[in-house]
């Protein structure tokens, strides 16, 4: 837990978790509208400033866009300027579909672009600080503020499981033995300080590279918690539900139906040896002057941008038609399965040229119920390529730690470009101590007088 | 009690920290007297013959810019300067100078003769004289009382001090002064717990008994500018320290004496400094290192004398004169002065507000070793603060306190008022934050301003300074104004320096910020009057462009730190009453009573959640008044 007490602008999920049907994300401080107006598209297109020229206690429409651009949730956005509002500072509120998944990734979305993660009752504080609640509600903040920070800090000492914290320490303590190295340098020029003994571009790259895995290991955990997002894309009539059933029907018990969090997408939890996944029907991708149908075709095509597996169906029996040729020109090659259905029938012309880019298809017959081993062979392999391993332990599962492990990622990155930059030791310190900081962050150690004392312990001071 | 003679401020002690006091207390209009144990030993430097180095260099450049002595005094007194640190990036250039130690003396004796309201006198206070909770002066062994509205105490080593030479020990201040003992007993009636501490200092020995071929030579260098901004820096003859090395011999020498060690014997109860052990400590603690670098310093020019820095040793006398012939270059040295730890009492800095006062005893001021801190340096920048600030308080005006975004003296003061300190403090640059900002070449723009307010800076000085400051500000404009075009000349050099052609045309600021590209190759691509740019306002400028994210980046953290120092926590404040707080934060914070929530956050075992309790308490308090 950081101090909390700038304007700098926070961020938090401020309906409870659960299953309601909306969830309502608050951003607060003098940056908000800013912060959110990076991330939005009202009515699905990016205008810069869109919500900075709007007037204050406005609603808008739009999408919430990730850091790759791609959409998020369709959702409201309030924008209310200080002082009427309830934390007395610029707050945007953004209504998103419910449901923990979807607030989430909108959540998410706005620290990328610069928001801080709020504290638990950072909000009701501000608002006190900021004088928008009186005196009676002081004592109710207090012991909120208390209660709240000390159950998140039980929780996030219990949440540092399966070694998280040893693999954290072990990072920062890389980082600050080259920090006690380069200030007792700096401090003790006339001191016979040793060489350091581990090459300092070798050592960021470990650093930066052990981080990144614990990153991956927070997406890893969204999968399992969420499950790898499996869509099946074809043209129409390819196949496309038989083939959802005939997965589904095998194991129907285990099947849970989600309530759609995108609309005309029928999405339904499977768990494929241990690895859940959620498969995602798509409507049948041409071209069309319907309107209705329209709709469906663009969700289809946005469902492409988010999955993790696509199961790219075509017709054994009628063979490969200029539409399924274009539509594979948009489809990612590294997860993408072709799967030919309606392998009972005799076959129609070749797969070459879409076996180039995808490899073999995988012949299936939904009808009959065969080939669906080797379909699902082949997603458990997929799901290996594109790093979902299912022996993967799961360390990161905490938002705040993804944050200060993006933090400090990016500090190590500024250290490695100062490195190569020829800059000073001086300036190269600056950011391994925000690395140092930002992992402490997790393991909640504190950084400087650690160097110091190490300075003294490690190295035979004293001209 | 009928008072002899009556001043606004009587400082004790003229040591680094007492005359830099005395001068800044007078230099503001107060009638000062500065109170010696003898008037031959003003600015005395009872351990090594240097002043500076990383941190401390900037320490020294801050008094200066300021208006305190030491800067002048050094630059009027070295026999050799050099720049250390060069390589490691701006923030840590560090200016060290070695000094004639006999030749500094004179020269601070001889400010404290001629500046005006100021008494300077030999004599030994065993008293300081209260009346409730307010100091109204101090008592001489003499029997004199006399009467102060402020009194500041820069007593050093002296307090209860007790030399060390082997298994023999005696009460004594450094170098066989006059200890200072029934002072130490009147501020224990205060209610002071006063901490033991130990430093110790090596022998000197006779010059001509060196052999210096078997040394390494380590000359000056030819610098233009000085510890101070305000003059230039004399050019003289400069005189060369030598380097050489304690052997296998030295180290078993050593190890067969620990019994003799009075570190080791437990004679010694007094808490050293880690970043200056004795030898015997150096080889006890790293028994693999094969040898320890000694450095063998003149400690002036018109005596033989040398000090053997790295050397510093409490084993009995015989012993060092065995130790030290076992170095190469010292085979027949002759010991003028032995080695020896001293102990002295140090106030725990706990006791003290951060504008040096005490908290118990209005206008009592303590400055230097008697706070904990240990350095000539150290002991110059709280003498100049707590002199300062006596004189503020006796003017009713706003104290003075430094933050640590503004100054390495804000840093430290900060560190022993917030942290207090249980081994002599040593500043080191590492304790500072904000470190890129606090560079030495920046310090006259840092606290000349506030200087020249205080009275301290002299009015040609100021001018010179705004003339700089102007300077700066025009050829940062020039540079942003000026645009470098992509022409095929421009490229053409740039390709003839081995450097990458321009895409596009640049700003000259821009084009500066290159690597490879600085103040004197940027005169080859626009029109620069190089000879008409002060070469100190083109090192500002190229280093302000050079480093500009850095500092930005430095500068937005400053700005967040600074919102949380500006809420202040009333005087009055009972944290004793706060149950809302965890039993450990109520009880350090009661101990130290921050002055703002960022000091409080800084206290060890204060969390982040006591301090947004203390925020909304804060509040509450606020509005309950209005």
């Amino acid at each position: 837990m950081s101090i909390v007490f700038d304007n700098d602008t926070i961020a938090a999920i401020s309906t409870p978790l659960g299953e309601g049907g909306l969830a309502i994300i608050r951003v607060s401080g003098d940056n908000a509208v800013k912060v959110v107006d990076q991330v939005f598209a009202p009515g699905g297109k990016v205008k810069p400033d869109f919500l900075g020229s709007a007037p204050s206690h406005t609603v808008h429409y739009g999408y919430i866009l990730n850091r790759l651009g791609e959409r998020v949730d369709e959702v409201l956005v309030s924008v209310m300027l200080a002082p009427r509002t309830f934390t007395r500072e610029n707050t945007v509120e953004i209504s998103c579909h419910g449901g923990m998944v979807s607030a989430q990734r909108v959540l998410e979305a706005v620290l990328d672009s610069g928001a801080r993660l709020a504290e638990p009752g950072e909000f009701t504080k501000r608002a006190f600080l900021n004088g928008r609640i009186d005196l009676a509600q002081a004592e109710a903040v207090i012991d909120l503020i208390r209660a709240k920070t000390e159950s998140s800090h039980a929780v996030a000492l219990t949440n540092l499981r399966g070694g998280l914290s040893e693999r954290v320490r072990a990072i920062r303590e890389a980082v600050v033995e080259v920090l006690t190295y380069l200030e007792a340098s700096i401090d003790f020029p006339e001191d016979e300080i040793p060489p350091l003994e581990q090459d300092l571009d070798q050592l960021l790259t470990r650093a930066q590279a052990e981080v990144t895995s614990l990153i991956e290991t927070a997406r890893t955990g969204r999968i399992y918690r969420e499950g790898l997002a499996t869509v099946i894309l074809g043209r129409p009539n390819v196949g496309k539900s038989s083939l959802l059933n005939a997965l589904l029907g095998e194991e129907r018990a285990i099947v849970t139906q989600i309530p759609g969090t995108t609309r005309d997408l029928l999405e339904e939890q499977y768990n494929l040896r241990g690895l859940p996944l959620r498969i995602i029907d798509t409507a049948g991708i041409r071209a069309t002057s319907d309107e209705v149908e329209k709709i469906g075709v663009t969700r289809s095509v946005e469902a492409i941008s988010r999955a993790d597996i696509i199961l790219f169906l075509v017709d054994y029996s009628s063979g490969l038609t200029p539409e399924d040729l274009e539509l594979a020109t948009t489809l990612p090659v590294d997860h993408t399965i072709l799967v030919a259905n309606k392998a009972d029938l005799p076959p129609g012309s070749g797969f070459y040229e879409l076996e180039d880019r995808f490899g073999e298809p995988v012949l299936i017959s939904a009808k009959d119920q065969t080939g669906l081993d080797a379909l699902k062979d082949r997603i458990l392999h997929t799901a290996s390529v594109i790093k979902v391993d299912s022996t993967q332990t799961v360390l990161v599962t905490n938002l705040r730690h993804v944050e200060a492990l993006r933090h400090a990622h990016e500090a190590l990155q500024n250290a490695h470009k100062a490195l190569d930059g020829a800059m000073p030791a001086d300036l190269i310190t600056i950011d391994l101590h925000s690395a140092v900081d930002h992992l402490g962050e997790i393991t909640g150690d504190t950084a400087s007088a650690d160097v110091i004392d190490r300075i003294f312990a490690n190295f035979c001071i004293g001209k | 009690m009928g008072f002899a003679q009556a001043y606004d401020v009587v400082v004790i002690g003229a040591g680094h920290a007492g005359c830099e006091a005395a001068l800044a207390t007078a230099k503001m209009g107060l009638r000062t007297l500065i109170l010696t144990i003898s008037l031959d030993n003003v600015g005395l430097m009872p351990c090594n013959p240097s002043i500076g180095g990383a941190a401390k260099g900037q320490l020294v450049r801050e008094i200066d810019a300021l208006g305190g002595a030491m800067g002048l005094a050094i630059d009027q007194t070295y026999i050799q300067i050099r720049m250390l640190n060069t390589s490691k990036g701006p923030a840590v250039h560090a200016l060290r100078a070695q000094i004639d130690k006999f030749a500094y003396m004179r020269w601070m004796k001889r400010q404290l003769e001629e500046t005006p309201n100021l008494d300077f006198k030999q004599g030994v206070v065993t008293k300081i004289l209260t009346r409730g909770d307010r100091v109204i002066g101090v008592r001489l062994k003499t029997e004199i009382d006399i009467a102060a509205k402020a009194v500041i105490v820069a007593t050093g080593t002296y307090l209860r001090g007790l030399v060390h030479y082997g298994l023999v020990h005696y009460s004594s201040g450094p170098q066989g002064q006059h200890p200072s003992v029934e002072l130490a007993h009147s501020l224990m009636e205060f209610g002071f717990e006063l901490q033991r501490f130990k430093t110790g200092t090596p022998p000197r020995i006779h010059g001509d008994s060196v052999d210096y071929s078997k040394t390494t030579e380590m000359p000056g260098e030819e610098l233009r500018r000085g510890f101070s901004f305000r003059a230039p820096l004399p050019r003289r003859q400069q005189v060369s320290c030598w380097l050489t090395q304690t052997t296998q011999q030295t180290h078993e020498i050593i190890r067969q004496n620990l019994d003799k060690a009075p570190m080791y014997t437990g004679e010694i109860t007094g808490i050293g400094p880690r970043y200056c052990p004795s030898l015997e400590a150096k080889v006890y603690e790293f028994p693999d290192k094969q040898s320890h670098q000694i450095f063998i310093e003149p400690e002036g020019i018109g005596t033989k004398e040398m000090y053997l820095a790295g050397f510093s040793t409490s084993l009995p006398e015989d012993i060092q004169i065995e130790m030290i012939r076992t170095v190469p270059g010292l085979e027949n040295v002759e010991i003028m002065r032995p080695g020896y730890a001293i102990e002295y009492d140090a106030l725990d800095p706990l006791d003290l507000k951060s504008t040096l006062e005490t908290k118990a005893i209005r206008g009592l001021f303590c400055a230097g070793q008697i706070n904990g801190t240990s350095g000539y340096e150290e002991a110059a920048a709280q003498g100049l603060i707590a002199g300062i600030n006596a004189a503020l308080a006796i003017k009713e005006a706003e104290p003075l306190v430094l933050k640590r975004s503004q100054a390495y003296i804000g840093v430290l003061i900060d560190d022993l008022v917030t942290k207090g300190t249980r081994e002599p403090y040593r500043l080191l640059t590492a304790k500072a934050e904000y470190r890129l900002l606090l560079r030495q070449d920046n310090a006259d723009l840092r606290l000349t301003e506030l200087g020249y307010q205080l009275g301290l800076i002299s009015d040609p000085v100021y001018t010179a300074f705004l003339q700089k400051k102007e300077g700066i500000e025009r050829l940062r404009t020039k540079l942003k104004e000026e645009v470098i075009p992509p022409s095929p000349a421009v490229n053409e050099k740039l390709s003839d320096l081995g450097q990458a052609p321009l895409q596009r045309s640049v700003s000259a600021e821009v084009f500066l910020r290159r690597p490879e590209i600085n103040f004197n190759l940027l005169s080859e691509f626009i029109s620069l009057n190089t000879e008409e740019i002060d070469p100190e306002v083109a090192e500002q400028v190229e280093l302000q462009v050079k480093y500009s994210g850095y500092i930005e980046r430095q500068q937005d953290q400053v700005e967040r730190f600074l919102k949380l120092e500006a809420k202040k926590i009333p005087p009055d404040l009972q944290f004793e009453s706060l149950h809302g707080l965890s039993s450990e934060a109520r009880e350090k914070l009661a101990r130290v009573r921050p002055e703002s929530l960022g000091q409080a956050a800084r206290i060890s075992g204060v969390s982040p959640a006591d301090i947004n309790y203390l925020a909304i308490i804060l509040e509450q308090r606020r509005r309950g008044r209005a």
